[in-house]
């Protein structure tokens, strides 16, 4: 943690710290605990008169229908982006790990959907999906399927996934090669000698082996789920229709600056908070007992 | 590979080659969309192969007014926020953490470990979960529309400052030793040695956090109301509603192709930096 030699003591390490410390205490800490006091009052609809309510916009919160149904929403949406761009991944990655000549070209290929910001994704994936223009309903037109993801909840739905999965895709697969390429080539080519097929081993073999990649890539895609796809969301279905998409970041947006529902919002942002300390320890504590076989 | 197979290794690659295409879909439709003229794109179904309007499109969206209709500042100007936003929280981030992982690294003072703490906490504060009374606290300071405002707040980082710990950590503690004895004062040890040693590791940091400034949607969103102040990638949002009225999707998908250009560039060109980056950043 610190070096065995040091500095002498002087009063210049507080002005390397201030500049971090001043913009967390500023724009990090005040705010936080902003939202923790805001969260304990009930402001009327004109800003006129606040009252001190105590744990009012939590109990509210959890007897609140819509909420629940956010809470719900948002862990199915995290399930799903996760399983599918990760199951994407692996099976490139798997393939990937295969080749032997032009890995990198593929890489390069694969990895730059990284770089879209997450409302560009977004815009892309309206556009190929535009009811009247878009080239995915024009062909499920022919297989029956009537596509409109303006009224149909599910379908909206479906398009957040696949927008906020296809963005992912890249990153998943970046840790899932990186992990690959690091087994032991030993190991798979005892495998072969014993009569294992490529199926085999990758199921038996290569699978276990990358099994903490794939603990890592879970929570970080739950993060990614959570927190990340405001904008996404944002430029598909802004939540809609009738709340279909309306996961727990859009929904603190919304009700803190469309609704200016100000103590409900901040109480939906200090859950938020504890979800994201919950993530980040699970995060560490598997860090630390990351171990390479 | 241990064995050969010639049909797998067809399969291999035909697979690979499929799931570029579909990651690349998007990207294709996006760029098709934007070589046509308005009137094609009204029509279903939209075009599959590039038109010839792309040079046309391209003057338009970028020194044009934009969307007919949108009230929007001209695209150069977007960009330009755009670049300001990101060179300014990746440059700042980086700074201040070096800075901050210099006197924890190497000095022993008072709160020392109560400071590491209080920088830690930060990696549990997503912009997106303290909205609203992060927007008061940059409206009080009347930072709203500008580029403090927009850079500033995002600039505290945990992630660069643990990694820069990480790095000075495995650097010899006889580097130190010997030029304490060649009477180098602190901040020229830092800037003479340090800096010096960790300088791939700050270009790839460089890489992602550029992404990660050009990237910010929600943040900038809320504060830039000035339609001069937009960046490239909120205005996308805008003239999506727009569309809803008077679709020129040929423009709209003329500036994303735009806004995503930059951040894929860096990707594509620093792809080593980037992918140590993102493996250092997420540890």
């Amino acid at each position: 943690m610190l070096k065995r030699v040091h500095f002498p003591t002087s009063p210049l390490p507080y002005f390397l710290v201030a500049p971090q410390v001043i913009i967390t205490l500023i724009f990090f800490i005040w705010p936080a605990t902003q939202a923790v006091y805001q969260s304990f009052l009930i402001e009327d609809a004109f800003g006129m008169s606040t009252e001190f309510v105590w744990f009012e916009n939590f109990v509210y919160l959890a007897t609140d229908e819509i909420y629940l149904d956010s809470f719900g929403r948002t862990i199915f949406f995290s399930i799903c982006v996760a399983f599918l761009s990760m199951s994407l991944a692996l099976i490139l990655a798997g393939f990937a790990d295969r080749v032997i000549k032009g890995t990198t070209t593929y890489r390069t290929l694969l990895i730059w959907p990284y770089a879209v910001a997450p409302v560009l994704a977004g815009a892309l994936w309206v556009f190929m999906f535009n009811p009247t223009l878009g080239i995915f309903p024009y062909i499920l037109e022919f297989l029956g399927v009537d596509w409109n993801h303006y009224l149909n909840g599910s379908q909206a739905m479906s398009l957040v996934i696949i927008a906020a999965a296809w963005k992912q895709i890249a990153y998943n697969f970046l840790f899932y090669l990186a992990a690959m390429q690091s087994i032991p080539r030993s190991l798979i080519d005892a495998a072969a000698i014993d009569g294992a097929g490529p199926i085999r081993r990758f199921f038996d073999h290569i699978f276990p082996m990358i099994s903490p990649t794939t603990f890592f890539l879970l929570v970080i895609n739950a993060v990614y789920a959570f927190f990340d796809t405001f904008g996404i969301i944002h430029a598909i279905t802004q939540g809609g229709p009738a709340n279909a998409t309306s996961i727990l970041v859009y929904k603190v947006y919304n009700d803190g600056f469309v609704g200016l529902d100000l103590g409900g919002s901040a109480a939906q942002s200090v859950i938020l908070m504890f979800l994201v300390v919950a993530m980040t320890i699970v995060q560490f504590r598997y860090i630390e007992r990351r171990v390479e076989y | 590979m241990v064995q050969n197979r010639p049909i797998l290794d067809l399969v291999s690659h035909l697979v690979l080659i499929i799931g570029i295409l579909i990651v690349a879909l998007p990207i294709w439709i996006t760029f098709v969309a934007a070589t046509h003229d308005p009137l094609r794109m009204t029509q279903a179904p939209i075009p599959l192969l590039p038109g010839s309007y792309f040079w046309e499109n391209f003057v338009t969206t970028l020194f044009g007014k934009g969307l007919s209709g949108a009230e929007t500042a001209p695209v150069w100007r977007m960009l330009f926020n755009s670049l300001s936003m990101a060179m300014m929280i990746a440059i700042g981030k980086i700074a201040i953490s070096l800075l901050s992982a210099f006197a924890i690294v190497y000095f022993k003072f008072p709160f020392r470990m109560g400071f590491f703490w209080l920088i830690f906490i930060t990696l549990m504060l997503p912009v997106e979960v303290r909205i609203l009374p992060t927007f008061e606290v940059v409206a009080n300071l009347g930072m709203l529309n500008s580029y403090w405002g927009l850079s500033v707040p995002l600039i505290a980082s945990a992630t660069a400052t643990f990694m820069f710990r990480q790095v000075f950590l495995t650097i010899p503690d006889e580097m130190l030793e010997s030029s304490r004895i060649d009477g180098a004062k602190p901040l020229r040890f830092f800037w003479d040695i340090l800096i010096p040693l960790s300088r791939t590791n700050i270009a790839a940091l460089f890489v992602i956090l550029f992404i990660y400034g050009w990237n910010q949607y929600l943040w900038p969103l809320l504060i830039t109301t000035n339609s001069d102040m937009t960046t490239i990638v909120m205005s996308i949002k805008q003239m999506l509603e727009s569309a809803e009225q008077q679709p020129e999707w040929n423009i709209i998908m003329m500036t994303a192709l735009l806004a995503m250009i930059p951040p894929v560039f860096v990707v594509i060109a620093m792809q080593k930096l980037f992918v140590q980056g993102l493996t250092e950043t997420d540890k």
